[in-house]
């Protein structure tokens, strides 16, 4: 916004959607990341519901792995999981 | 065959009820109220109409004027076209969230019933509580009787949401003097103001779910100063927006408003420039004064904020004697009307004078604005028991 002046600004500074670029967060994980072990996943979503970040991908109703763009490598996911179908595993990425 | 009467038949309504009367015929969505005198037979004749089903508006009783601000700015960011009413320490309690409707550009409609501000309290007119937000961003358009408070109610919804206004919009009128006094006022048919007020339309309704918006997000230092320069922008455009509309509603009604009117101004010497009631009284001094020879004259501000501050000038700049009438003091510094008018001759050879007058709704009487007129002059602080402290 640095240079806009005020003609170019919306007016009373009105933010449209999708105007902000999607931030990529995920470079904030320190370590490790969640892999999945599908052959013990049961679609319960406990996950995507306790997620922090919004890093749980659906396929409608099944888990469809993880946003690494946006996963902070909580473990929450991990820890929540009753199967024990997700694994925290050494980051390369990071 | 005889041609149909058009003329309207006066009927006899105060200035509160008159504007009820023009809610109804808004028939805006939302009325977010709390009662205050003077205002108070404004939002109570609504609500009568709404009890009766002649008004559609959803009527909120919220439990302080903070509240009613507050609900006014969220419904009529979300897309409802929303008119509210207040008066005196009312205004003062809005006032937080009346810069923040100016700031996120919310085109309220406000009828204020000009009170003094307390202390001491007091339930009378003078224009202190309009002052009080005098640099909040939004529009104020004084009138001087219950037809001008009708007629610019009925106007004000279109200057408020006009696209390159987008601002509240106050009509004030001078607490009992016109809220509480009975005159003919003509009111338009209901059709007529339907139709003239229109749909209300927003460019960004918050409810608009297919395109979801951030209102009223937090400004840095790299864009605070831009966006309030926005609203400077939004309240000079309101000067050019007046005009155009005010020939609009001389078309359905007859009477055509502008932000100033000059009255016997033309070739005075001596001239007066007011707010609200007052310019009736100080019409009647002119016409009396006229007639025995005097050249005098008036200008009556309507647009108090914009301030037609060119226009003041040049309508100004052949007097050769000028006397400001406030009905508000700052102390310790010029009162804010004769501030206005002083800036706007800067430079010129007109004599200014100023006056501070009726505080607290002391009465202002004809006599009085002969002294002002008179050679002699008149002090700055008229009908004040003693001296003023400062000539």
């Amino acid at each position: 916004m640095a240079q806009l002046t005020w003609r170019d600004l919306p007016i009373a500074g009105v933010v449209g959607p999708d105007t902000t670029p999607r931030p990529r967060t995920g470079g904030w994980r320190t370590g490790v990341r969640p892999e999945a072990r599908l052959e013990l996943c049961v679609d319960c979503l406990l996950c995507w519901l306790y997620c922090p970040d919004s890093a749980i991908r659906l396929d409608g109703t099944a888990f469809a792995g993880f946003d690494y763009d946006v996963c902070k490598g909580c473990e929450v996911c991990a820890e929540v999981c009753p199967t024990d179908a997700i694994e925290m595993v050494v980051d390369d990425a990071a | 065959m005889r041609p149909e009467l058009v003329a309207p038949v006066p009927e006899l309504l105060t200035g509160g009820q008159a504007v009820a009367e023009a809610m109804r015929q808004i028939d805006p969505d939302v009325v977010p109220v709390y009662p205050i005198t003077p205002q108070t037979p404004i939002i109570q004749g609504y609500a009568a109409f709404v009890a009766q089903g002649r008004a559609h508006g959803e009527l909120i009783d919220v439990e302080s004027e903070h509240s009613a601000m507050s609900a006014a700015v969220g419904s009529a960011l979300a897309g409802a076209r929303t008119i509210t009413a207040t008066s005196s320490q009312g205004l003062a309690l809005m006032a937080e969230i009346v810069y923040i409707a100016a700031a996120m550009r919310a085109p309220i409609v406000m009828a204020l019933g000009n009170r003094a501000l307390s202390g001491p309290i007091n339930i009378h007119c003078d224009h202190s509580d309009s002052m009080l937000i005098r640099d909040s961003g939004v529009i104020q358009l004084f009138a001087e009787n219950a037809q001008e408070a009708y007629d610019l109610m009925v106007m004000a919804p279109r200057l408020a949401e006009h696209p390159d206004v987008m601002l509240p919009v106050l009509v004030c009128q001078d607490g009992f003097t016109i809220t509480h006094s009975a005159e003919p006022v003509e009111l338009l048919p209901d059709k007529t103001v339907r139709a003239f007020v229109g749909e209300y339309v927003l460019p960004n309704p918050l409810l608009d779910l297919a395109r979801p918006t951030t209102q009223g997000p937090f400004a840095m230092p790299d864009s605070y100063y831009e966006l309030r320069h926005q609203q400077v922008a939004a309240l000079w455009a309101a000067l050019d927006v007046f005009p155009q509309l005010a020939e609009e509603f001389a078309a359905i009604s007859g009477r055509r408003y502008a932000a100033l009117e000059p009255y016997a101004l033309d070739d005075a010497e001596r001239a007066i420039v007011c707010l609200g009631s007052t310019g009736g009284t100080v019409k009647d001094v002119v016409d009396e004064l006229r007639a025995e020879g005097e050249r005098v004259g008036l200008l009556q501000v309507r647009s108090f904020r914009p301030f037609p501050r060119e226009q003041v000038r040049a309508a100004l700049v052949h007097v050769c004697g000028v006397s400001v009438l406030d009905r508000a003091d700052s102390p310790g510094s010029w009162p804010p009307l004769y501030a206005e008018v002083a800036a706007s001759l800067y430079g010129t050879d007109v004599y200014l004078r100023s006056h501070v007058y009726g505080l607290g709704g002391r009465d202002l009487h004809p006599e009085r604005i002969r002294d002002v007129f008179s050679p002699e002059g008149a002090p700055s602080y008229l009908d004040l028991k003693g001296a003023p402290c400062r000539v």
